[in-house]
């Protein structure tokens, strides 16, 4: 152990990690941005990024009909063309759990596992006892992925152990039913040297996956947000030779947005990171934009958007 | 495939468009050698030739020379300032039009990777006459006196390793002051200087303010040493900068001289770590090392060593070397047969004196010059690569206890040019800053350069500053100088 799990030893830990300077690791990121992804390497990223894809639904008017079209697209991406892989996951609200699961299972996506937003999503502004009941009552419902959110409150004001221990709970309450993804909410947390002080917090607390966003609020997952997350996973394996994963989440919505990510994987968590079950993309838009990138690569020419399916 | 290789994604080499052959530029045309003399010039990547360049000997410099005189009592000193502004403006327009072509020209001759061009180089040549056309009619203002004048006709003498941009830090500021030039451009790299000259044509320039000559060493020193020639601007290696300093101490010509550099780049216990580890490879592989103001001596506090060392290495291992002309291409070729020799004769010398050298593994292309990127720990002060240039892809890296001894460490040297700090503490930089005996000093960041910064070096890096107010007064005749 790292920590002995005293609020203390947390602390300690987490102000000695070094600093991020933020000009430099935004021009780290601007240079990685630059990488020029062609032809077959181009095929490539576009059909692991669309596995990696959490394909997303949380919004208010969210139906048992618009999740079951969803879990259509995710089984077959290009109705016209099978040899689209599905995508990473669905991830929805956790009352339509249960639906995405059957809908999944009855189409033959078996193997795609249904995540669900609980702890209170998107602000976690909820008891503890309130936030233990939704992650159970998304486990009931059969969700294989639980994406909770930390306390942004309690982690700004500064009490690291109460962010802690209430990852240590919902973690526990997932067991091995689930993977724990933590959502930081970046956006909120401001500066760099917050998001690696979360991200270490999170790992050290038992997240599976460290995740940037709700998606909820912007700035979401910019690329040096994202590098500073990956070389927090990088060095926690060297730490403890755990691999975590990690899920940028909202404002991705292009191929070449796609791309940059699995460049910015590529070159600082390594090529171990690049597979779905160590980097998920959160997007909805997304997934039709690469769709279209692969028609073109294939027919070389660009296809409108009605050749591929708005759900 | 299983990992992410990137497919060989390459600029087209078609918008080049080289001749076969190129002149002299004198008097605003290309015209032949007197003596109809060349040599080649070729890529350093693949060792194919790719134009024959006109060699200019003592005669073809004093006709040079000659124009630039005519050019400057005729013609030049009697245009207005704001016609002179114009021109500038001008020639930073067309840059920036021709920016894609002439980093393709320059990424050809020189073996630098086609993103440095792309991003760095052409982008700052512009600046840099942009910044100048500014100043032009404005001398007045610049605290030079009421009426500073030009020096006259200026010799100018580039290296190989930012072609164009050295050339542009060149002849911007000494157009703007109201001089005509003569430049030689490097033996291995007079492509894009010769396509300037196509610019100064295109700029409608008038003729002779812009000669130039193409040549080697003997030509250089034809230029440097005629009768004729106000002012000498060299930028090159401190030897050759000497002989200049020699030959000109009995006349009346003015020089400025950027020479070498063995820059300690300074990571104190308290840095970004994973920021200063890219600003060591910045640092020291940007353009292959062959950067005067490179970070070749890596200083490093002791109890944060072995971490920045193993980063280090792993950020090493992801360095793309190979075909300059890949878009993701990290480290391009050496620029020359003569270079790459110097660096493997240096190199040699740190395995031979005990140091321990590590590279990734890298596969190297079977033709044209190339060298792993490459450092060495367990370094000492005494060890000739803690000592000399070696103007490659070699870091040299030392450590230090105390911030008080790192700063003499990396004061221990005959060089000035620049140094890195690298520190989250405010203080400590500042303190550190004013320690450190050298011309730039980069804080948390390595090789940033502006048109509006002063840059140059203490001790055996040189005199004078280029850019900025203080690059400005090389250029003017006044008794005021810029305050620094």
């Amino acid at each position: 152990m790292i920590i002995d799990g005293s609020e203390s030893s947390l602390k300690k830990f987490l102000a000695e990690l070094s600093p991020v300077d933020q000009v430099g690791a935004e021009a780290r990121a601007a240079m990685l941005a630059t990488r020029s992804i062609k032809t077959t390497s181009k095929a490539w990223a576009i059909d692991t990024a669309i596995s990696m894809i959490d394909l997303t639904t949380l919004e208010g008017a969210d139906s048992p009909g618009k999740v079951k079209a969803l879990c259509a697209k995710a089984v077959r991406p290009d109705p016209t063309d099978l040899t689209v892989p599905s995508v990473g996951a669905i991830c929805v609200y956790n009352d339509m759990v249960k639906i995405a699961r059957s809908e999944l299972d009855a189409i033959g996506g078996k193997d795609i596992p249904v995540a669900a937003v609980a702890t209170a999503f998107p602000s976690g502004r909820a008891s503890i006892a309130v936030k233990k009941i939704d992650t159970k009552d998304a486990l009931d419902a059969g969700a294989n992925e639980i994406d909770m959110v930390i306390d942004r409150g309690a982690f700004l004001s500064g009490q690291l152990g109460e962010v802690f221990e209430e990852i240590k709970t919902i973690k526990e309450i997932c067991g091995n039913k689930a993977h724990l993804k933590v959502i930081l909410e970046t956006g909120e947390l401001v500066t760099y040297d917050n998001v690696r002080k979360a991200s270490y917090l999170a790992m050290l607390a038992g997240a599976d996956f460290i995740k940037t966003s709700t998606g909820k609020v912007a700035p979401a997952a910019t690329a040096p947000v994202v590098l500073v997350m990956l070389e927090a996973v990088r060095d926690y394996f060297a730490l403890t030779g755990s691999r975590i994963g990690v899920k940028p989440a909202g404002g991705i919505r292009t191929t070449k947005d796609a791309i940059k990510q699995l460049v910015l994987v590529n070159e600082t968590a390594g090529s171990e990171w690049l597979k779905p079950s160590l980097f998920r993309i959160g997007a909805s838009a997304l997934l039709n934009d690469l769709l279209m990138q692969r028609m073109k690569l294939r027919t070389g020419h660009y296809a409108g958007a009605n050749y591929v399916t708005v759900d | 495939m299983s990992n992410f290789e990137y497919a060989s994604a390459p600029e087209s080499k078609a918008i080049a468009n080289i001749a076969n052959s190129y002149g002299l530029f004198i008097g605003g045309k290309f015209v032949d050698p007197r003596k109809g003399k060349s040599f080649e010039t070729i890529n350093p990547a693949t060792e194919e030739v790719l134009s024959k360049i006109g060699y200019a000997d003592k005669l073809d410099v004093d006709l040079a020379v000659k124009s630039a005189r005519t050019a400057f009592t005729k013609v030049w000193s009697k245009t207005p300032a704001k016609e002179r502004g114009k021109y500038l403006y001008r020639i930073a327009r067309i840059l920036q039009e021709r920016a894609r072509e002439f980093s393709v020209v320059e990424t050809l001759d020189n073996g630098k990777p086609i993103r440095e061009s792309r991003d760095t180089d052409i982008p700052l040549a512009a600046a840099h006459f942009f910044y100048h056309a500014g100043w032009a009619d404005k001398l007045e203002y610049a605290g030079f006196g009421n009426k500073p004048k030009p020096v006259g006709v200026v010799g100018q003498i580039i290296p190989w390793n930012f072609p164009l941009l050295m050339l542009a830090w060149k002849i911007a500021p000494a157009l703007a002051a109201g001089n005509t030039v003569v430049l030689k451009p490097a033996e291995t790299t007079p492509l894009t200087a010769l396509l300037f000259a196509q610019v100064c044509q295109q700029a409608g320039l008038p003729e002779g303010v812009v000669n130039i000559i193409t040549g080697d060493g003997i030509t250089g020193a034809a230029l440097v040493n005629h009768p004729d020639i106000n002012k000498v601007a060299f930028t090159g290696s401190t030897e050759v900068g000497k002989a200049i300093a020699r030959s000109i101490s009995a006349t009346n010509k003015s020089a400025t001289l950027e020479l070498g550099g063995k820059a300690a780049n300074l990571v104190f216990e308290d840095a970004a770590i994973d920021e200063a580890v890219e600003g060591i490879v910045n640092g020291i592989f940007f353009n292959q090392g062959h950067v005067c103001c490179a970070g070749s001596r890596l200083l490093v506090q002791e109890n944060v060593a072995d971490e920045i060392l193993e980063k280090l290495k792993a950020r090493m291992s992801l360095i793309r070397v190979g075909d300059p002309m890949d878009k993701n291409t990290d480290l391009g070729a050496i620029n020359s047969k003569e270079q790459l020799k110097r660096i493997h004769e240096i190199a040699k010398s740190g395995d031979a004196e005990g140091a321990n050298r590590w590279s990734p593994e890298c596969k190297l292309p079977s033709k044209g010059f190339w060298y792993p990127p490459t450092i060495f720990t367990g370094v000492s002060q005494s060890h000739r690569i803690a000592r000399e240039e070696i103007f490659g892809p070699v870091l040299s890296v030392l450590t230090f206890r105390t911030p008080a001894e790192g700063i003499e460490k990396a004061n221990n040297t005959m060089y000035g040019l620049s140094a890195g700090i690298w520190s989250d503490k405010g203080a400590k930089i500042l303190w550190a800053a004013k320690q450190l005996k050298a011309g730039v000093i980069w804080s948390n960041t390595f090789n940033k350069f502006d048109p509006a910064s002063p840059f140059g070096g203490y001790k055996e890096s040189g005199w004078g500053r280029e850019g900025g107010r203080h690059g400005l007064s090389g250029y003017l005749k006044s008794d005021v100088k810029a305050s620094k």
